[in-house]
């Protein structure tokens, strides 16, 4: 008998040299298939007497199984090779822009106004509102202004003919909340406030947040303590602040409150960045609570001030001209 | 209040330089706004008087000045236009450096050598005057060096006092503030009465009650109005801010300033019998020292003789009694008005002035006394002049009484936090000019008659807080857990609405909440607006009554802008006029409050995508808008209680491509295009927008699961052919009420119209996916159900199946 070993190789040296997978699947015919050259040599075993058979079998059996592992290993590559071809194929230009749905943006002054809210609720501060249109008793009397009283000059108001105003401050929602309930009150009222003043640094309608906490306890050094939590939270550093002594109406003992700012130049500089006190007894009064009970502070902040201080505006106006190119610049 | 460092402390010691005092005034409650240097920098810069005066040979403007400097003549070429010979004036010496940097070197002007430079006060940074010259007084030391003779170096503080601090508003209230700022004591001020000479008796009549309770007047006769104000007296007045004027005025302002009394002088012989103080009558007018003419009121005080009207009161004098050049004779004046019998009234006229600013914060009514004889002791060192006697008329049960005031040891600690030490509280106390006496539990307190701000406890406690120190006041946070704020997830938060639409693409605007009245007229909102009284122009006049004609007008600048594609949003309020409403917490305004509404409104111009290269290019259109709409609804949830419908659009929308949003049957905004007049009105392309209330989109239901079906869904498409007009909601209504539990989903997926239908038809394509809860459909059960479907289309609406 002839060997079959010289045929392995040519077999194997076939199946090496096919170059698609259609080539290939001709030489598993033509090795393997019906009527391929290995299933004839199997065939041809019948023939032989048992002990040529057992040998000659085994023979064959190797060599079948030497080329279908070549030939399922070239069938492999192949594949891998079409694969590849195809994905090149594929590629595409990963740098163009992405499908756009366009991006829109909060105002700043809205997520500096949320920031302010986030961070005094979690000292349990919850969020109170009231009218933008108040009466004169709201705004002024209850607060403690005295009617005609210089204090009111400081607020440029805007009037309405029945004799109700704009209101000049949030400081009103101080008076609607503390009439609504008793203490312990701890609260903040967002919202926009006017006054008759337009130039480069005043706009008719701004911003404001106001604090409120009534409790039988409060002092002025838990107000300190709470604004120096606040602008610490604010600002993601603690900032030397100072606290210096002013008037508001409806606060006795008042403050104005400084935080040390970096400037452009490298120096620094007091920037006053809130007002506060110690709510006057007669607000106390006006609302119903016994000031002998209860004590509180209150703190007002100018949202424009905290938000050009935050993002680096240098004109307040810019936050109300609504110009796409300038709201599009805060994510 | 602005005033001379060296002046303030002519009257006090502060043991501080500058910076000390300055940070001290500001830490203290006094803040300072301001502090100019004045004469820094005036070494070689000297006294020196104008011998010889002539035209420049080769320039109009220029001369040439022959110099006295005490040591010997010098030669200047001066342009000023004051220059002349006789006048002494400042001399900046070759090698001199003004403040404002210019060294003086000999040098050639137009051919002629100036050995020097005469100045102006603005040159040597005195004060803003740059007409010419500073003039000196005639007896002005020549060879004295500037500086040593006006004074200087000195600074001009300017302190912004708050309301409650009109005792700051004279020298002497201001440093008895100092002194207890730096545990120091003022200078006592007890001016010499300046004995009567002759005899100038007139009668005061006080007809004004609490308005008015003391007016104290005097005459001086024979003054010389001539006479120069020495420049001590000028300086100081500088640095406050006022200009020199003559002896009168200048010294009437300069007591002023010192004591916080205002004055007025009258020409004597001007007056007609009594000085009556007396409040306006109605329709009263008087000529002012400005030349305006005041309307007056029974509102006004008015001093007056028997005659006529003199002055406002606590405001401004009279132009026909004012002091003039001739003046010989002047009747001074020093009253206590009360501050509410000033407060406003200046205003009302249009007018700010030193004297009212001081009336309406409250002035010590003991000063008038102090006052007059001060001006008087000045005004006759000044211009001479005889004294008459003063004359004095008070109300003293009128006069504001001062009652003690308890106050408390524990509640000091009670308001402030810390506990403050008894001799401490005395101290401060008593250093600001309060009479204490010590109780059990506390002191009684006693404030002088200048603290006006001082009423109650509370006024104390800030006193001694404020002298100690805010900074002395330790930090701590309020004791307790914080209270956990109610988080209501039945409304959703308007930050998350915001989120949403920036996320479709909206940037966020904020407008002005009061409009042009035109513009909502052109939007046909205007029926309900509410109108300003005092609005800061024309076109910020009424309260809006949408968001959107204030969105739409930034959506136009931003497109003048070359912005081809906008969208913006907003969140706020808008106003309107209400029947209802009463609001009982406010006794004193009777009216229906306004009604104040809440809105989310969103507008959008240009192409529907942002442009790029993946898709093509088209215009925006309504349902690209609604879906934005939608896509909030989403985000509220509560599928089912939303439906549109096109009923009873508000004008400002296109009546074919508008509709109400509607809530369980009530509506709660409106979408769609602008309406074309308008849009042309404006100058605009297509405009889509929207606007609802924040309240009926807000509200939300806890999303509830439910359980899942078990079986599979069977879908099924038809197409219908019907009527153009027939809205979609109808079609899906009708189909749902006919298979109410096994239909799951509805879905529209084409929209027909043209060639094959008829015309005024229009072909839906509808998907309907079916499923039951309790077994599997069958495609018998399919075809049931979709046979029922289309039935009952045809029966309702003449629908007709496409096959």
């Amino acid at each position: 008998m002839d060997s079959l070993t010289p045929r392995i190789d040519e077999a194997l040296a076939a199946i090496a040299a096919v170059a698609t997978l259609d080539a290939l699947e001709a030489q598993r015919v033509a090795l393997l298939g019906k009527s391929g050259a290995i299933t004839a040599e199997l065939k041809a075993l019948g023939k032989l007497s048992p002990d040529e058979r057992k040998a000659r079998g085994a023979e064959v059996n190797v060599a079948k199984q030497t080329i279908a592992d070549a030939i399922a290993a070239r069938k492999a590559t192949l594949e891998r090779a079409v694969l590849e071809q195809r994905l090149a194929s594929e590629r595409i230009d990963v740098t163009q822009p992405g499908r756009d749905g366009g991006r829109g943006t909060l105002h700043p002054l809205t997520s500096t106004q949320e920031r302010i809210e986030s961070i005094f609720a979690q000292l349990g501060y919850s969020v109170a509102e009231g009218p933008e249109i108040e009466d004169d008793w709201h705004n002024f009397e209850a607060l403690n202004f005295p009617a005609h009283h210089p204090a009111r000059a400081m607020h440029d108001t805007f009037y309405f003919g029945d004799g109700r105003l704009l209101r000049t401050h949030t400081s009103p929602v101080q008076i609607r909340t503390m009439r609504g309930r008793q203490p312990p009150v701890r609260i903040i009222a967002p919202g926009k406030v006017y006054r008759s003043d337009s130039d480069q640094t005043h706009s008719p309608m701004f911003h404001q947040v106001e604090g409120l906490l009534v409790d039988e306890s409060a002092t002025f050094a838990d107000l300190k303590g709470t604004l120096e939590a606040f602008v610490a939270a604010f600002f993601g550093q603690a900032l030397e602040m100072r606290f210096r002594p002013s008037y508001f109406p409806f606060t006795e003992p008042s403050a104005e409150v400084d935080i040390r700012w970096q400037r452009d130049d490298g120096g620094t500089r007091w920037l006053e960045v809130l007002g506060c006190g110690m709510v006057h007894p007669n607000v106390l009064k006006n609302c119903g609570i016994d000031p002998e009970r209860c004590t509180g502070f209150a703190f007002g902040m100018g949202v424009e001030r905290l938000a050009m201080l935050r993002h680096g505006v240098t004109d307040l106006r810019a936050f109300f001209e609504n110009d796409v190119r300038f709201l599009a610049q805060f994510a | 209040m602005k005033f001379s460092e060296d002046w303030l402390r002519s009257l006090v010691d502060i043991p501080a330089d500058r910076p000390g005092l300055t940070s001290r005034l500001t830490m203290s409650g006094l803040e300072v706004a301001s502090v100019e240097a004045i004469g820094a920098s005036l070494d070689g810069v000297i006294v020196a008087r104008i011998v010889g005066c002539s035209p420049h040979p080769d320039a109009d403007k220029l001369r040439v000045c022959r110099v006295d400097t005490g040591a010997g003549e010098v030669q200047i070429v001066c342009g000023a236009p004051n220059a002349r010979a006789g006048l002494a004036a400042p001399l900046a010496m070759v090698g001199a450096r003004l403040p404002n940097g210019i060294a003086i070197k000999t040098a050639k002007l137009r051919g002629i050598e100036s050995q020097g430079m005469l100045c102006s006060a603005k040159e040597l940074g005195i004060d803003a005057d740059t007409s010419g010259l500073l003039e000196l007084p005639e007896d002005a030391p020549v060879g004295k060096p500037l500086a040593a003779y006006l004074g200087l170096p000195d600074a001009a503080i300017e302190i912004e006092l708050t309301p409650n601090r009109g005792d700051c508003l004279g020298m002497l209230g201001l440093a008895f503030e100092v002194a207890a700022e730096f545990g120091s004591t003022a200078r006592p001020f007890p001016p010499a009465a300046v004995a009567p000479v002759i005899a100038a008796p007139r009668r005061i009549r006080l007809e004004a009650g609490a308005d008015c309770p003391r007016y104290l007047g005097r005459a001086v006769r024979g003054i010389d109005m001539t006479a120069a104000t020495p420049v001590w007296i000028a300086q100081r007045l500088r640095a406050a801010g006022l200009h020199p004027i003559n002896a009168v005025v200048d010294v009437t302002n300069y007591v002023m300033l010192e004591t916080g009394q205002p004055l007025h002088a009258f020409d004597e012989t001007r007056l007609d019998g009594a000085i009556v103080v007396r409040h306006a009558h109605e329709g009263e007018s008087l000529k002012l020292l400005d030349g305006s003419e005041a309307r007056l009121d029974p509102a006004f005080l008015v001093i007056a003789d028997e005659r006529k009207p003199l002055a406002v009161a606590g405001v401004m004098g009279g132009f026909d009694s004012r002091v003039i050049e001739a003046t010989r004779d002047v009747f001074l004046e020093a009253a206590h008005f009360a501050a509410t019998a000033i407060v406003g009234r200046a205003r009302r006229l249009g007018l700010a002035t030193d004297a009212a600013h001081r009336f309406e914060r409250g002035v010590d009514p003991e000063l008038p006394r102090a006052a007059i004889e001060r001006a008087t002791a000045l005004l006759i060192g000044i211009a001479g002049g005889e004294a008459g006697e003063v004359i004095e008329a008070v109300q003293r049960e009128h006069l504001p009484q001062r009652a003690p005031i308890t106050l408390r040891r524990a509640r000091i600690g009670r308001v402030l936090g810390i506990e403050v030490e008894d001799s401490v509280v005395e101290r401060i106390l008593t250093a600001l000019g309060m009479r204490v006496e010590a109780r059990d539990d506390g002191w009684r307190v006693t404030p002088p008659a200048r603290r006006f701000d001082i009423s109650i406890e509370e006024d104390l406690i800030e006193e001694v807080a404020r002298i100690r120190g805010y900074a002395t006041v330790p930090v701590r946070l309020p004791a307790g857990a914080p209270p956990v704020p109610q988080a209501d997830e039945t409304v959703l938060p308007l930050s998350a609405l915001r989120r949403g639409l920036a996320a479709r693409g909206y940037h966020e605007a904020v407008c002005y909440a009061f409009v042009d009245p035109r513009l909502l007229e052109a939007w046909q909102l205007d029926a309900n607006a509410v109108r300003l009284a005092n609005p800061l122009s024309a076109e910020m006049a009424v309260m809006r009554t949408s968001l959107l004609p204030g969105l739409v007008e930034a959506l136009r600048r931003n497109r003048n802008r070359q912005q081809a594609r906008v969208r913006l949003f907003e969140a706020g309020r808008i106003f309107g006029r209400s029947e209802h409403a009463r609001d009982t917490a406010a006794p004193a305004v009777q009216a229906a409050a306004p009604v104040e509404t809440d809105m989310l409104a969103a507008v959008a111009c240009g192409s529907a995508y942002a442009e790029q290269w993946g898709e093509p290019k088209r215009a925006l259109d309504f349902f690209d808008t609604k879906g934005d709409l939608e896509a909030l609804l989403a985000l509220v949830g509560s599928p089912g209680t939303w439906s549109f419908d096109a009923n009873d659009l508000p004008a400002w929308l296109h009546p074919g491509r508008g509709a109400r949003l509607l809530r369980d049957g009530t509506v709660v905004g409106a979408l769609g295009a602008l309406h074309p007049l308008l849009q042309r009105q404006l100058d605009l392309p297509e405009t889509y927008m929207f606007e609802v209330r924040s309240d009926g989109l807000r509200q939300r239901r806890i999303s509830a699961a439910r359980q899942l079906p078990h079986f599979p869904s069977i879908r099924r498409d038809i197409a219908v052919e019907v009527d153009d007009s027939l809205a979609w909601a109808s079609i899906a209504s009708a189909i749902r009420s006919e298979l109410p539990a096994i239909l799951q989903e509805l879905v529209l997926f084409d929209c027909f119209r043209g060639p094959g239908l008829g015309l005024g038809r229009k072909s839906l394509a509808i998907g309907l996916i079916l499923q039951d809860s309790s077994r599997t459909l069958t495609d018998q059960d399919a075809d049931r159900c979709v046979a029922d479907a289309v039935a009952r289309l045809e029966g309702e609406f003449g629908a007709r199946l496409r096959k």
